[in-house]
Formats: C-alpha cells, sequence, structure tokens
C-alpha cells in the first residue's frame, strides 16, 4: 500500500494502526524528505508541550475558581456581613475623614487599566525589581515628586516583586507588582494628589472585572487592585495604609 | 463524583488549550470562564457516558468563534504582534525555539491553529477533532497538514518574508 499524506500525519501523531508501523519507518527511511518533515513535525509536538504545559500546574485565578458556581445563600449572606463587619472597623479607625472628591475614580479606573496591562507579564513585570528596592524607591520619589515608599505585604502573604514608572494623567504615577507563593498578583497604583488637609475613606470599584479599594492620604492617591475577594483585598488594604502610617 | 466534580478535573487542559488559542493570558481565562457557564447550563445536553472532555472542547470552540466574532464587529483586539510572553527554563537556544514557535503559532488562521493545537497539544484523536470542530475528518488531515507545513517553514526561515507582519 502507498504511504499517504494522512499516513505520515497519524505517524506523528502515533495515531497510525500499529501494524502499519513498520511499513512507514521503511518508507521513511528510502525518503529523506519525508522524513525530515515527520521530525519537525513531532518537534512541533513537543515545543507546544513545552510550552503550554506549564499552565496546567498554574493556580486557578480567583475569577475561575469562584464565578463558575454560584454560592450558596448563605455563604453570601456571611460573606456581606464579614464586609460590613470590617467596613464599620475601618471607618472607626479612619473616622474624621471626608468624603472623596471626584479625583478618585478616575484614580480607581487608571489604577485598573495599569493593573491589567502588567500583571500577566511573565518576562517583565516589573521594570526595576526588589532587589534593589532602595534604588526603586529614590527613582520613584523622584519621579513623583514626593516620598514615595513601597509597603511590605509579607504579613499578608504577598512579596514585592518590584515597580515601575507609568504615566498618569497628571504626571508620572508609579506601579508596585506583589505576588504569592501561588502566583497571584496585586498592584498597588500610586499617584500624587493635590495636598489636602485630610483622608479620604477607603473606596471600592470593580472596573471591568478588577476589584479595585483606593483612598488618599496626603498628597497620594492610593490603589490596591487585585482578583481577590473583597474582603480579602480590603485586608490587604488596611495594611498597606497601616504601613504608610505607622 | 459529582457534575462540578467532573467539570472542575477539566479546567487545567481547557485553560493550556485557551492560552494556545488565544495567546493571552487574560482572554484565555475568559474564555474559559465563558466556557464553563456554558456548560453548567448546557449540562443537561451532554449525552452521559461520552467523553465530557471533548464536549467541554466543543463548547470552547463555540464560545470563542462568537468572541471572534464579537471583536470582528466591534473591529477591536487584532491578535498582538507578540502575543506571548513566555517564561522556560532551558539554555538560550531552546528558549528562542519556543519562542519562535509561539509566534509562527499565533501567526496561523485560527481554523488551522485549533486543528494544530487538538492534535498536537491536547493530543484528541482525528475523529474527536472533527466532532469538537463539526467538520468533515478530511478537513481535520488537510489543515493539519498545511498548518504543520506553514509552521514548518516560518520556523525554518522560508516564509518569514511572506508572513511578517507589517509593523
Amino acid at each position: 500500500m502507498s504511504i499517504s499524506e494522512h499516513d505520515l500525519q497519524a505517524y506523528v501523531d502515533g495515531q497510525i494502526d500499529p501494524a502499519r508501523v513498520a511499513e512507514i519507518e521503511t518508507h521513511l527511511a528510502d525518503n529523506p524528505q519525508d522524513a525530515m518533515r515527520v521530525e519537525a513535525y513531532r518537534k512541533q509536538n513537543q515545543t507546544l508541550h513545552a510550552l503550554f504545559d506549564p499552565t496546567l500546574d498554574e493556580p486557578l485565578s480567583g475569577a475561575l475558581q469562584r464565578r463558575h458556581r454560584p454560592r450558596p445563600q448563605w455563604q453570601r449572606y456571611a460573606a456581606m456581613v464579614g464586609i460590613l463587619a470590617l467596613g464599620l472597623v475601618l471607618g472607626f479607625g479612619l473616622r474624621g475623614v471626608t468624603a472623596p472628591a471626584l479625583g478618585p475614580m478616575a484614580l480607581s479606573k487608571q489604577a485598573a487599566f495599569a493593573h491589567v496591562a502588567f500583571v500577566p507579564e511573565v518576562l517583565h513585570p516589573v521594570e526595576v525589581s526588589a532587589k534593589q528596592e532602595a534604588h526603586l524607591v529614590n527613582w520613584l520619589s523622584k519621579r513623583l515628586g514626593g516620598d514615595v515608599r513601597a509597603p511590605h505585604l509579607s504579613s499578608a502573604g504577598f512579596d514585592l516583586m518590584g515597580g515601575r514608572l507609568l504615566p498618569g494623567e497628571a504626571g508620572p504615577a508609579a506601579q508596585f507588582m506583589y505576588q504569592d507563593h501561588r502566583g497571584q498578583r496585586l498592584t498597588l497604583y500610586v499617584k500624587r494628589e493635590q495636598a489636602r488637609a485630610s483622608e479620604t475613606a477607603f473606596r471600592f470599584a470593580k472596573e471591568n472585572g478588577v476589584s479595585v479599594f483606593y483612598w488618599i492620604d496626603r498628597d497620594f492617591g492610593y490603589a490596591l487592585s487585585g482578583d481577590l475577594p473583597k474582603g480579602d483585598l480590603l485586608k490587604v488594604a488596611e495594611t498597606v495604609y497601616r504601613q504608610l502610617n505607622p | 463524583m459529582t457534575t462540578d466534580h467532573q467539570i472542575e478535573t477539566h479546567i487545567p487542559r481547557l485553560r493550556r488549550y485557551a492560552r494556545a488559542l488565544t495567546g493571552d493570558t487574560n482572554r484565555a481565562d475568559d474564555l474559559v470562564q465563558d466556557t464553563l457557564e456554558r456548560a453548567w447550563t448546557k449540562f443537561t445536553l451532554w449525552r452521559r457516558g461520552s467523553d465530557l472532555r471533548a464536549w467541554l472542547f466543543s463548547i470552547m470552540h463555540n464560545v470563542h468563534i462568537n468572541q471572534l466574532d464579537y471583536r470582528a464587529r466591534r473591529k477591536e483586539e487584532p491578535m498582538p504582534d507578540e502575543p506571548l510572553e513566555i517564561a522556560v527554563a532551558g539554555h538560550h537556544e531552546r528558549q528562542l525555539e519556543v519562542r519562535d514557535l509561539a509566534s509562527a503559532l499565533a501567526q496561523l488562521p485560527t481554523e488551522y491553529r485549533e486543528v494544530l493545537l487538538l492534535v498536537g497539544l491536547e493530543e484528541l484523536k482525528y475523529e474527536e477533532v472533527a466532532k469538537v470542530l463539526n467538520i468533515p475528518i478530511g478537513t481535520v488531515m488537510s489543515r493539519l497538514a498545511r498548518g504543520r507545513e506553514r509552521l514548518r517553514l516560518v520556523l525554518s526561515g522560508t516564509a518569514q518574508t511572506a508572513l511578517r507582519r507589517v509593523k
């Protein structure tokens, strides 16, 4: 029987009738062109696995775990009560603050855009890594014109990866990126705000599926973005706030 | 095993395929998400005893087509020029080879990429691929042969000029 293109492909994929393997191999020995192609196609399959198999071991993002099955009703209520309680505690901590002006709306959006842009990066998630933290902080402070600090969130399970400078509407902004042991990433977006006497409360926004807590503290606006349940993200936001206001 | 668990065990492979198909982490996650949502609502349509994984892939195929149509209508998000950021352990040459394949793959028409990935990466039988994509097996074979040959030529440099994108 003659060897068809179908046979060659099936040989590459191990989908050939085992009884015909010897026949195909004889053909390949006599036809170096075909043998070369078969070899190249096999290599393509191997490279595909090398490329994409690591995806199998990645933790499922919060979105995939959470959203594909509606939670039982009682869990939802429990979560609401939890968030409310945290909000009360936090509200007490921030008593005396005023409502945010119009500005912070834009802040959460800008932060979410920057979050979505850089969080998927594998090769270049940050411009300057946490190894050069002092340099990073000095550089960003200089560019933003103020005392920028990179909070440490290890207590919340997130390590600083580094940061980058970003263009903002009214001037440069900064982004710090954090990662936990499962590869889940958070970003803290920092931009200069007009100096004001008071702070704003924590605000929450959902921007294109990204959860963002944002607030203004003295002359900086902060926005913490991540794909975490709201309550968890709030806890981290509190840690950030405490670190910046020791 | 409950329905939930049955479907859940397939999520990592659905995601691997989605990542390879879209070349973009966020779009891949959206695709998996939409696929899962549709699978939950249509689960009663799945014939028990048939291959659940193949069924999920066929849902993903349809969702993906819809998303592509939607994007085409809105004229947004063409395939990115550098679609994949890849971390691969190993020496430099191997990394280049892997990245070259990734970009060559992104340049293939979607119909070819689907077949190539379902066979080469997901290791589905040709008949299963035909069912998943709802095309005759002859079409599966011709797309497979042409897609592979095109990748080979791009990777060996022969077709580079013909396929290079205009920036």
